[in-house]
């Protein structure tokens, strides 16, 4: 067995041949993450005990026979924003070091029903606020592809342990781009399923109106696994979209032919050399498949950083007040009025980009910013999304870059917070929007840093994107 | 200039963010210069346009209401819904008091 290698369907094939347990793959990769986890900082903490009691279920399932699901037995690691019932839950921030959630995420408890092997905490931006995964209260994560380079953010850890073999699948939480960027610098498949797609339930709350459950995976197969697996409607998230959840799988047909994609001109203005090309050439594979390739125009580009960057620190700000000394286990020595409480308690457990975004949210919802701010972004959202809607009247899918360059160096961007936001340009559109997009590797860069190319399709259309992804990700290896 | 220090200390205040003077100096740099990038925002018309405040789909009114019943495997009691708090005690939590005897 390689575990670092290791897929679903071979998982599945594995436990029927006998090959090995449950239990025994548990503990074999749990072994190896202990020992590979300290290059890369990417498990915050490890949840052994979950691990082998969910391993136990699946082989006594499989011991009487009995279906163990369509997980079964597969080792997966969990973005430390999403919570776990016992499982120690800390968003990456001093606030929440201790915390112990009473409850599991709606999203966890449909993957353990599936038999999924919950391995561990992946470490993460402070509250999912990042692109490089460099605010975590708990240290940086180093790039498994390259160890002197970030591995993308928000769900920094989620991608590079799948990348670097210590989980087989991941969750991770996408707000503006922090699954499908990581995806990209880590050279594997990251998917934004569209807004409401997954519940919410038990994801800690950054921007609500933004906030994703996606899954990490080293092929388009398995991440549909993971997503199908998690979909579909949740009575205790009210933004859970109730429409039924389409058979992925039967979409991975191989077949493009007559698929209509749309390129748009506004994604390849600011583009990097390198990664151009190599999306040029993806995009060229694609025609070869028998996809018919049209220019578009999504005009509302050039605004989407400036929109994004007010809503979701609009959001967080009203979000992240909950953190105040009272109920999340972290109160300031410094206590003695309920004010001080509050302040200090902030002041110390909030890091550096909660507290900058912290404070623009409350500066762009203040009186007399309100209109010129919010109000503004949330009308320049609606033309970002009538964007897309008018595309998708005359394509199937949009194919575009996901990041301007490929991971760079730890430490290259920290000291400038705006051309950090810059580099989101080309995923936020899309979460503005709420449609499902993803990052499927693409290629390598002279220097062998992947890059990722995105596909975006209409909400509720995963099959078609998946289709797309799994079609061109053939064509590669083939 | 889109915000001085003194307007930052203000802001600190009204989210309840205890910031030292160093932090109160960069802040105001760093929010600068992100506040100057926001005047983007005035280059797109938006006259009749209605904000779209959260991504909506066809449903009908009643979609996100559940049925009024009660789910026992998702109850948990207050000393569970408290065992997370700094300071609590007899299912309540405690902070520090705020209205003084007369």
């Amino acid at each position: 067995m390689n575990i670092s290698t290791l897929t679903i369907s071979q998982i599945q094939a594995d436990l029927a041949a006998r090959k090995y347990s449950a239990v025994e793959l548990a503990g074999a990769v749990l072994n190896f993450a202990a020992a590979e986890n300290p290059k890369t900082n990417a498990y915050l903490h490890f949840s052994p005990e979950r691990a082998m009691a969910a391993a136990r279920v699946v082989d006594e399932k499989l011991a009487r026979g009995e279906a163990a699901g369509r997980l079964a037995g597969v080792p997966i690691a969990v973005k430390d924003v999403i919570v776990t019932k016992g499982v120690r839950t800390t968003c990456g921030s001093k606030m929440l070091e201790h915390y112990v959630p009473p409850y599991d995420a709606t999203a966890i408890i449909r993957l353990e029903q599936e038999g999924a092997v919950i391995l561990g905490k992946a470490n993460c931006d402070e509250f999912a606020m990042g692109s490089s995964n460099e605010n975590s209260a708990f240290g940086a994560v180093r790039n498994p592809v390259a160890l002197d380079r970030v591995p993308g953010g928000s769900s920094g850890g989620s991608a590079a342990v799948v990348a670097q073999g210590t989980a087989v699948v991941s969750l991770g939480s996408d707000t503006g781009g922090s699954i499908r960027q990581p995806a990209s610098f880590c050279g594997i498949v990251g998917v934004t399923p569209t807004y409401g797609r997954v519940s919410r339930y038990g994801l800690v709350a950054f921007a609500s109106s933004l906030d994703h459950i996606g899954p990490f995976a080293r092929n388009v197969r398995d991440s549909a696994t993971v997503l199908a697996a998690m979909a579909g409607h949740d009575e205790c998230d009210a933004t859970s979209a109730a429409a039924p959840v389409d058979d992925y799988h039967a979409a991975l047909t191989g077949q493009v032919k007559g698929l209509r994609i749309g390129l748009p001109k506004e994604y390849f203005e600011s583009l990097g050399s390198e990664s151009g090309a190599l999306i040029h050439q993806a995009v060229d594979q694609l025609k070869k498949l028998g996809c018919e390739v049209v220019d578009i125009s999504l005009p509302t580009t050039q605004q989407a950083i400036a929109c994004y960057y007010i809503i979701c620190t609009a959001e967080a700000s009203s979000n992240l007040a909950r953190y105040d000394g009272v109920r999340y286990t972290t109160r300031s020595p410094q206590s003695d009025t309920l004010s001080n409480m509050y302040r200090n308690t902030r002041g110390d457990g909030f890091g550096r980009e909660c507290k900058r975004r912290i404070m623009l949210g409350t500066y762009v919802l203040s009186h007399g910013y309100y209109d010129a701010y919010y109000l503004k972004a949330q009308k320049v959202r609606a033309l970002i999304a009538q964007d897309f809607a008018r595309a998708f009247a005359q394509v199937d899918a949009i194919v575009a870059p996901v990041s301007p360059f490929p991971a760079f160096k730890l430490g290259e961007k920290m000291a400038d917070p705006l051309q950090m936001y810059l580099s989101d340009i080309y995923t936020i559109t899309g979460s503005l929007a709420g449609i499902p997009c993803l990052s499927v590797p693409c290629g390598n860069t002279q220097e062998g840093l992947p890059v990722g190319l995105q596909i975006l399709t209409k909400h509720f259309d995963e099959s078609t994107m998946f289709r797309l992804a799994h079609a061109f990700e053939q064509s590669r290896l083939g | 200039m889109k915000i001085t220090e003194q307007e930052v200390r203000y802001v600190a205040d009204l989210a309840n963010l205890r910031l030292n003077d160093q932090e109160i100096h960069a802040m105001a740099h760093d929010m600068d210069e992100i506040l100057v990038y926001m005047e983007k925002l005035s280059e797109v018309n938006t006259d009749g346009v209605e904000p779209m405040a959260q991504v909506l789909f066809d449903a009908a009114e009643t979609a996100t209401l559940r049925a009024d019943v009660e789910h026992p495997e998702r109850r948990f009691s207050s000393e569970i819904a408290t065992a997370q708090a700094p300071q609590a005690g007899g299912g309540y939590f405690k902070v520090p008091k705020v209205i003084e005897r007369a």
